[in-house]
């Protein structure tokens, strides 16, 4: 399994030399690493070229990693049913730069596009309606950054008196519950209430 | 002198479909654009049962996530528990039990007849027949009682994590599902008495709701939707996962890629369930063995030991506060879950808690194609077409 993906990941590096920046094969499966203005060029590639045939559009998504500079992977999976084989593309960018639409390529990314620029703020250009899809008409913020609360900002109820649904900051009764359970000896490295006392310079 | 006057405010007519309204399964809105009685566009617009479920993922640690996926596509619980359980196993490295494959698959397919039971029974009754969900739902009762013999639940069961699966069968639960089945054989052929040769369903399915192949694809279908448009593709033959290459079976497919192929094979399908549900129930009775890995790192310890053994009393402290750590990657586990593939993309960053957890639902990307799919179709076959997509609103939204 992992000699043909080997084989695979470098005819497709071989063809689209300025477009793939990099391969991996972890857990017996095949990523690239693409350039983001090249994406439709590589994905055109997969689906059209006779030794890949990615015909099968299976997802698209974001993720977020804050502390990056260009914050957001964008994640495209792939299946070829000819080939058996799935492959998983990968791209950068950022808040303010545009990827370039799939739906061209693949008319199924319609949604997933515009859940992603629903969910992380992430531009498609050429998109033919890039609009929310999956949040409340009218919702402000793309909740599935990594910046944005569990709890959300705001709240709706129905007002008897106004006859209507309102909207309201978020009250909560109780403090959101996240708990860090992350063990103190292999857990992150913070400092834990009274450990900032070991290390503080002897007074006197 | 008697030309008819010119026509000057004909306009095309827009209707909201939903979002109450019982044909919709669900809460989905359908903004149609009507030129008379030919739809023009379709707007779906969902999102009305969105929970976050990716968002509240990322807060829980891997064990507490598992629930929520019952919660998705809620007709068929355990096929979504079954791929993250994948994903999680993976990216551990653990081995599921052989008896642990066969419960899995076992309740696999018990989920696979519930939601193909409930989805041709309620597709009948769009286009307008009402015995059907009579019958139909009366077997899903019976399925979902095995779901709560074996989990506690009816629905939300719960029973798969990530290891194996909860508990082991008692041998009267198995016994009763083996004779469960000849009867449930009997319900189908009822039912396709009812519908497969009906003049009004066939004047409803035949021929409405065509895609091609290329486009199948190109859309994102999978699972029935590919099958009905003739590709011989099912994730359990092709990739096979758990014990289904040792296990027999056949895949039906369609050739005229409508609304009545993808009825065929939903049925077929059943049938097919119950035949694997059969050997299952003959292996698990044969064979004993553990239902989860014994690692119990991963895998809590059972109750009588940790009466005993004060090791097991701290794994089961560490694992049901800390949770277990999954080493840092990135997989994407999919399964054939009975209306298409449903796969998860999980990226672990060596802590307890998963850092993204992305679900690719099926009945996502079956919905976006309702504009594809219903232009230049009558208002009435927007209906028969939604049925025939098999959507459930909980995996849609999220």
């Amino acid at each position: 399994m992992d000699e043909t993906l080997k084989e695979l990941a470098a005819h497709i590096a071989d063809a689209l030399p300025d477009a793939v920046l990099g391969t991996e094969i972890a857990y017996g499966e095949l990523t690239l690493l693409a350039a983001a203005d090249r994406i439709v060029n590589v994905l055109t590639f997969l689906r059209d070229a006779p030794s890949c045939r990615f015909v099968s559009f299976i997802d698209i998504c974001g993720v977020d990693w804050p502390k990056r500079e260009k914050r957001f992977d964008v994640v495209y999976h792939l299946l070829s049913p000819t080939l058996n084989a799935r492959i998983r593309v990968k791209v950068e960018t950022d808040e303010v730069t545009p990827v370039p639409s799939a739906t061209g390529v693949y008319a199924g990314a319609l949604w997933f596009e515009r859940e992603a620029y629903d969910l992380y703020g992430i531009l498609f250009s050429g998109h033919p309606e890039l609009r929310r899809l999956l949040t409340d008409y009218g919702f402000d913020g793309y909740p599935l950054r990594k910046d944005f609360p569990t709890t959300g900002f705001v709240e709706v109820r129905y007002d008897d008196e106004r006859k209507r649904v309102v909207y309201e900051p978020v009250k909560l009764n109780q403090e959101f519950r996240n708990f860090d359970f992350l063990s103190p000896w292999e857990g992150p490295d913070y400092v834990l209430p009274g450990d900032e006392k070991a290390t503080a310079p002897k007074a006197g | 002198m008697n030309a008819p006057a010119p026509v000057d405010n004909v306009r095309n007519f827009q209707i909201n479909f939903g979002p109450q309204h019982p044909a919709a399964h669900g809460v989905l809105r359908l903004v149609l654009e009507l030129d008379g009685e030919i739809v023009e566009r379709v707007d779906p617009h969902i999102g009305l049962l969105h929970r976050g479920t990716e968002k509240l993922i990322e807060t829980k640690t891997y064990l507490q996530a598992v629930p929520y996926f019952d919660r998705l596509d809620y007709v068929a619980p355990m096929n979504q528990e079954h791929a993250f359980c994948l994903a999680v196993e993976r990216l551990l490295g653990i081995e599921v039990p052989k008896r642990g494959q066969l419960i899995r698959v076992l309740y696999s397919e018990i989920g696979r007849i519930l939601s193909h039971m409930l989805n041709v029974t309620t597709q009948a009754m769009d286009v307008g027949a009402l015995t059907p969900p009579l019958w139909g739902f009366e077997e899903r009762e019976k399925l979902m009682v095995f779901y709560e013999r074996a989990s506690g639940s009816r629905m939300h069961a719960a029973y798969f994590r990530p290891g194996g699966v909860h508990q082991d069968l008692p041998v009267k639960l198995i016994e009763d599902i083996r004779d469960f089945l000849p009867h449930f054989l009997k319900v189908c052929d009822d039912l396709e008495g009812l519908l497969t040769d009906n003049r009004i369903f066939k004047q409803r399915n035949v021929d409405i709701g065509i895609v091609s192949l290329e486009d199948a694809w190109a859309w994102g279908f999978s699972g029935v939707m590919v099958r009905g448009s003739g590709a011989k593709w099912d994730l359990r033959r092709s990739q096979p996962y758990e014990c289904y290459d040792e296990l027999d079976f056949a895949i039906p497919i369609g050739k005229n890629c409508d609304n009545y192929d993808r009825y065929c094979i939903r049925m077929e399908e059943m049938r097919q369930s119950a035949h694997i549900m059969k050997q299952c129930c003959d292996r698990l009775l044969k064979e004993p063995g553990p239902v989860s890995a014994v690692d119990n790192k991963i895998v809590p310890p059972k109750r009588g030991e940790m009466k005993r053994s004060m090791e097991a009393l701290i794994h089961h402290f560490k694992l049901y506060t800390e949770g277990f750590h999954v080493p840092a990657g990135e997989i994407y586990a999919a399964v054939e879950a009975p209306k298409g593939e449903f796969g998860v993309y999980l990226v672990a960053d060596g802590t307890n808690k998963p850092y993204r957890c992305k679900i690719r639902a099926p009945g996502f990307a079956h919905l976006q194609s309702m504009d594809f799919m219903c232009r230049g179709y009558m208002l009435a076959d927007v209906s028969a077409i939604l049925g025939s997509l098999d959507i459930v609103f909980g995996e849609v939204d999220r």
